[in-house]
């Protein structure tokens, strides 16, 4: 079924195409850009996907363009695409591109060293024409980092950015065969041929999007032995937007599943603005964060909070699974060796029913949350009929509030609250205390609850 | 010519910024035979070494460690003592043991983290109250004392004491710590370094290896940010370079990591703070003893520096008659902390902040109010280390940010907002500055420069402040352009080097315009001065005929209006046998200071500002956002208002992220656990002030002798973020009664904030 173990990664760089043999292809795309193709002007900043130093763009077949993380990004992911660094938006003549130019215009540089990183997400933010208020500028800023200027000249910089013309993409021949890159590396093209990867290479890591497993490669510096990267599998792509549900298969990425997303649960607008960053969203998944099974996932409490299933598929066949029974302990799914996950499905909310969420940090953007809550209610005659509270960052697990979840359609919001205590046993760490994080899990109830009385009213900092 | 001083000059390297273009050391082309080096790190807070091994593998070219260190294994900046690999002991969790040298990055890096470490560990010392409890400093308790506080405090018709904290900081610069040594003849080293401190690196290569000071040849083009942290921090980096340069005859590039960085190098001091302050039924101050505790980590470093300096501003714009600070350096196992813009001042301003809160609280009395009768004036005009507050500008900066920023209209608005909002809550704050320019220590305050004329007229520059993002080089070119009246376009600033100007201070302090400014405008006024002698006598004119202006040189003697251009004159020179090139010397007048007495004038100038804050808390789970910003500042007569305005909005922001989001957290073992951006929260863009209005101080030119009248803006308004302290007490205060004060301490997380509500709630 493999073409051949020769395989060479081919994409296309700055409109040229590139052939690349002889190395890993877990090496990541920045230390190929600035190692092997001595292209410096993109940075490390972190090598964890944080800081936006290395940000450079995917173009898209279809003509979208999004920033993303070459720290993060393994070569073997590369194949198949078209990138475009800083260097690639100089004129042939060797002038700067107008968001160069506009950039420094601005006095929005300092020391400079984050600034190809933040051109690159201007110029993505560009080319997506998007209209350049403050909220989606502050949207598209969210994964770049900037130690010295205090932002305001960047965000100027960022308010003039419309109107200029970007190149096309220009991505190289879909592949008719599926490729093996160093023996290591297989990029199925099919469900059969990924199922049947998957169980004769157990100690293999099913990579999506890479932007938690391309720490391995990027910040330990110790790439897995294997990878198969399920990101051409055409099964895992599916996204079906249904009257009664939703289904996503599990390679697709944040940024494509946003828009529906957003339209079928509009809270999860501003939730989703702050799971990771648009370069993350740009390469990572939802079936990727169920896949990870951490804690602090985001998105397993919305999920949870949905009463989604998760659709898994082996050579054995496949089975769906509830998600309240598809994380078993920490970082443990319910998923067996030789399994992946397809896809995922989310029914709709019906009459009655809203969905809340809610996701307390440190930092407003890019931060991983002390506490995320997801919270579907079903009210009926002004009576709250049906629940569903689930929580991250306080269990081992992303789990539901149980204990909460039955005091509330009893007893009402403080016997749910009082409740909490029973459900969850949260861990001190770095992003907050056990007691911090019961006592904000218990206000959020409260938010909810003033949420549900008045809509209207602010109950964040965010919306004064 | 429009391009001299008080011009909005861009920053030089903007467009190589853009395009990618400009170089850092990482990007710099690497000779055949580069190695790569890693470090060991110690995984023990503290303990006894018994051994580090690297088993051999793949590409590993030598592992260095103490005992190969031909010089002394001495890395400290003032002090002495502080090993570049611990030798029979390690201090803190992140202490470099040894280095591993390879071939490639990776090897280096696989073979350190392979490393077998030995330690037996000991009990640790881990917070600041253990500290003073063991009474385990750094140096001596150091104490400023004017007056008889204790009887004041007796005698004052009212007394309170407090108790806070506020912790540290770390850099964050964007470009991590790295150094590039390339052997020479002769044991010479030349290092590409990104360093504050070139001199420093210099010397301290030098000592390691055991070699004179004119070997070693430090240069820095540009770093990718610095902030202080590239001060002493950058010189073992390059030191440790330089050693394995030289042990192996390759040119080596060290390279930290992120989570190397955060964990191996020092961070802002951590500070804890108990005070009783008198004063009377109006809220004025009459007496203040204040205990002002660092967390200085596990050595000396720079820690004299900054607690001197927290203790000279803990006054900050209020006059105090009789006054007690005394700063204690703690020695714990931890990072060794060291300078971070604004070098203890930050630390020092928020005594009086607090305390003036809590006055104001007790007497029912608008804090803003008891703030402007504290300051100091023509009554009180005397700092308690002696120094006359002259040039005062307190009235100015913040009659005109009450004015910028509504102040009373919004005060009411927001009471009234309060009243009716239960869950979200607004807070206001208000804050003045004075910050001491000048190095606490009168003999760093020197600076040289080097400029050439080449005879097509066009000008190299080269003097000894670093280029980290603050635009010196743009502002030095530009006093160049304004002594030769020529376009900025003529002037190359050129990297700093050792072997160009020596024997400089760091570019910390703020002080790298004042210092370098002055030196290079000498450098370049020699010059201009041979030019003018030359020209009057090749034109037959009188040297006061001789005009420069508008990249022409005129000869405006009586009957002739002869007009050359400034490169024919250049030429002429030549041919003329004149020399067009020249080095340029200043030292800070005036200054002058008894460290042990902690009485004099330490500072040249002071610099003044003011900022208002507004912020939104959620009552719920602490959240806090910075609705609005208004900021005064004084620039004196600013050199350059673009790069100005840079400074001043980069700092406030950076201040911001102290005294809000940025936790620096350690687990019971002593071990840093936020060690990169995911787990450090450095302010994103969405966290600057919604609303951010900024602006120099109109017609306010220095009152000392500076270079073109202007003050240095680098570290003063980053201590305007203690606005948003001030307003999160505010708002925070807006849950209670209203006649509660706040103990909210630094960073004032989500955590931190609603804990301060719940403990005011009752």
């Amino acid at each position: 079924m493999f073409s051949r173990m020769a395989d060479t990664i081919r994409f296309t760089l700055n409109g040229q195409p590139v052939d690349v043999g002889g190395l890993s292809p877990m090496t990541t795309l920045l230390d190929w850009l600035r190692d092997h193709r001595g292209l410096k002007g993109t940075k490390e900043g972190c090598a964890e996907g944080d800081c936006g130093a290395c940000t450079v763009v995917l173009e898209r077949a279809d003509g979208q363009h999004e920033a993303m993380n070459s720290c993060i990004a393994m070569l073997g992911q590369m194949d198949g695409q078209s990138i475009r660094t800083i260097e690639g938006l100089l004129g042939k003549d060797g002038t700067p591109h107008p968001v160069q130019r506009v950039f420094a215009e601005s006095d929005a540089t300092q020391c400079g060293f984050c600034t190809p990183g933040f051109v690159m997400t201007a110029y993505a933010f560009a080319a997506g024409g998007e209209p350049p208020a403050l909220e989606t500028i502050h949207d598209a800023l969210a994964g770049n980092l900037c130690r010295c200027t205090g932002y305001r000249p960047i965000v100027d910089a960022m308010k003039k950015m419309t109107g200029f013309a970007t190149e096309p993409a220009a991505p190289p021949a879909a592949r008719t065969a599926s490729p093996a890159f160093d023996g290591t590396f297989f990029a199925p093209r099919s469900l059969d041929e990924l199922v049947a990867l998957r169980a004769r290479y157990p100690e293999a890591l099913l990579l999506a999007g890479g932007t938690d497993l391309g720490l391995l490669a990027s910040r330990s510096r110790t790439p897995p032995p294997a990878a198969i990267h399920v990101s051409h599998v055409p099964e895992l792509n599916v996204v079906h937007a249904g009257d009664r549900h939703l289904t996503f298969g599990a390679a697709v990425s944040y940024a494509c599943a946003w828009p529906i997303l957003v339209e079928a649960f509009p809270a999860l607008r501003t939730y989703l603005a702050r799971l990771g960053s648009r370069q993350i969203r740009t390469m990572g998944t939802i079936g990727g964060n169920l896949g990870n099974a951490s804690p602090i996932g985001d998105m397993p409490p919305v999920l949870l909070a949905l009463d989604g299933k998760v659709a898994l598929v082996s050579r054995r066949g496949a089975r769906e699974v509830p998600l309240d029974r598809f994380f078993v302990g920490y970082r443990e799914t319910a998923l067996a060796a030789d399994e992946v996950i397809q896809s995922f499905t989310l029914p709709r909310l019906r009459a009655g029913e809203s969905f809340h969420c809610d996701k307390v940090s440190k930092r407003r953007d890019q931060d991983i949350s002390a506490v995320a809550g997801a919270y579907r209610i079903r009210i009926e005659n002004g009576r709250i009929e049906d629940a569903r509270l689930a929580f991250g960052g306080m269990a081992a697990t992303p789990k539901r509030a149980s204990h909460a979840e039955a005091a509330l359609l009893k007893d009402g919001f403080d016997a749910a609250r009082a409740a909490l205590a029973q459900d969850f046993q949260p861990l001190d760490d770095w992003r907050g205390t056990a007691a911090y994080r019961l006592r904000v899990a218990a206000n959020l109830l409260r938010r909810l609850e003033l949420r549900l009385a008045e809509p209207r009213r602010p109950v964040e900092v965010e919306a004064l | 010519m429009k391009s001299g001083v008080h011009t909005a000059q861009r920053h030089d390297s903007a467009l190589k910024h853009v395009t990618g273009q400009a170089l850092y050391i990482d990007d710099m082309p690497e000779p055949a035979g580069t190695l790569h080096a890693a470090l060991v790190l110690s995984p023990i807070a503290h303990g006894r070494l018994r051994k580090v091994a690297v088993p051999p593998s793949p590409g590993v070219v030598a592992v260095l460690d103490a005992r190969d260190i031909p010089g002394k294994n001495d890395v400290a900046p003032v002090g002495s003592d502080e090993p570049l690999f611990a030798t029979d002991r390690v201090f803190y969790a992140g202490q470099p043991l040894a280095m591993v040298v390879a071939a490639t990055l990776d090897a280096a890096r696989h073979a350190a983290d392979r490393a077998t470490i030995e330690i037996d560990a000991e009990p640790a010392i881990l917070d600041i109250e253990s500290a003073l409890a063991a009474k385990a400093y750094v140096q001596a308790p150091q104490t400023l004392l004017r007056g008889d506080p204790d009887s004041a405090l007796k005698s004052s018709p009212h007394c309170l004491s407090a108790e806070f904290t506020v912790g540290g900081q770390e850099h964050f610069y964007l470009e991590g710590q790295i150094a590039f040594a390339l052997p020479g003849e002769d044991g010479d080293i030349v290092v590409h370094t990104s360093t504050q401190h070139p001199t420093e690196v210099q010397h301290i290569c030098a000592r390691l290896l055991g070699c004179d000071f004119n070997r070693i040849t430090a240069v820095v083009r540009r770093l990718g940010g610095g902030f202080g942290g590239k001060e002493s921090n950058a010189s073992w980096v390059a030191g440790a370079a330089a050693l394995a340069a030289n042990h192996t005859g390759k040119p080596v590039k060290l390279r930290l990591p992120r989570e190397v960085d955060m964990v191996a190098t020092g961070k802002r001091h951590p500070f804890l703070y108990r005070y009783t302050v008198g004063f009377d039924g109006a809220g004025r101050v009459l007496a203040l003893d204040a205990m002002l505790a660092a967390d200085a980590g596990w050595s000396l470093d720079l820690t004299p520096g900054v607690v001197a300096r927290a203790l000279t501003h803990t006054d900050n714009a209020y006059w105090i008659p009789h006054f007690r600070a005394v700063g204690y350096a703690c020695r714990t196992h931890k990072q060794s902390n060291t300078a971070f813009r604004g070098f203890g001042g930050p630390q020092g301003v928020v005594v009086m902040e607090d305390a003036l809160d809590r006055i104001a609280h007790r007497l029912g009395r608008d804090p803003v109010e008891v703030r402007t009768l504290n300051f100091y004036d023509g009554e009180g005009d005397e700092t308690p280390f002696g120094q006359k507050v002259e040039g005062n500008l307190l009235p100015r900066v913040w009659a005109a940010v009450k004015h910028e920023a509504d102040w009373a209209r919004r005060r009411a608005e927001i009471d009234a907002f309060n009243k009716t909002s239960p869950v979200l809550k607004r807070g206001l704050g208000l804050f003045p500055v004075k910050f001491g320019i000048s190095f606490n220590i009168p003999h760093m305050n020197q600076a040289g420069a080097l400029v050439h004329v080449y005879s097509d007229g066009s000008i190299r520059l080269n003097h000894g402040g670093t280029e980290m993002g603050q635009g010196l080089f743009i502002k030095v070119a530009q006093v160049v352009a304004e002594v030769f009246k020529v376009d900025i376009g003529r002037i190359r600033p050129s990297a700093t080097s050792t072997a160009e100007v020596p024997n400089t201070s760091p570019t910390a302090a703020s002080t790298g315009s004042d210092l370098n400014g002055w030196a290079a405008f000498e450098a370049a006024n020699t010059i201009k001065k041979r030019m003018i002698a030359f020209a009057a006598e090749h034109f037959g004119a009188a040297e006061s005929e001789i005009e420069f202006a508008d990249n022409t040189v005129r000869i405006a003697k009586p009957g002739s209006n002869r007009v050359v251009s400034f490169n024919e004159l250049a030429k002429l020179c030549y041919l003329g046998r004149v020399s067009l090139s020249s080095t340029g010397y200043y030292k800070t007048p005036k200054i002058h200071w008894d460290g042990v007495k902690m009485k004099g004038r330490p500072f040249f100038y002071f610099s003044f500002g003011a900022a208002a804050a507004e912020v939104a808390i959620d009552t719920l789970t602490g959240e806090s956002r910075v609705l609005r910003a208004d900021l005064v500042q004084d620039c004196g007569t600013s050199l350059n208002p673009a790069v100005d305005l840079g400074q001043i909005e980069g700092a406030f922001v950076q201040g911001q992220g102290w005294l809000t989001s940025e936790e620096l957290w350690w687990d019971k073992e002593g071990r840093l656990r936020t060690v990169g951006p995911s787990t450090y929260k450095i302010p994103g863009s969405r966290d600057a002030p919604a609303i951010f209005n900024v602006r120099m101080l109109d017609n306010a030119p220095n009152t000392e002798a500076t270079i073109f009248r202007s003050k240095a803006v680098g570290e003063p308004p980053l201590l305007l973020a203690t606005a948003v302290w001030n307003a999160l007490k505010d708002a925070i205060a807006a849950t209670g009664d209203g006649k509660t004060a706040v103990r909210l301490d630094a960073p004032a997380t989500p955590e931190r904030i609603l804990a301060a509500i719940d403990k005011l709630k009752g």
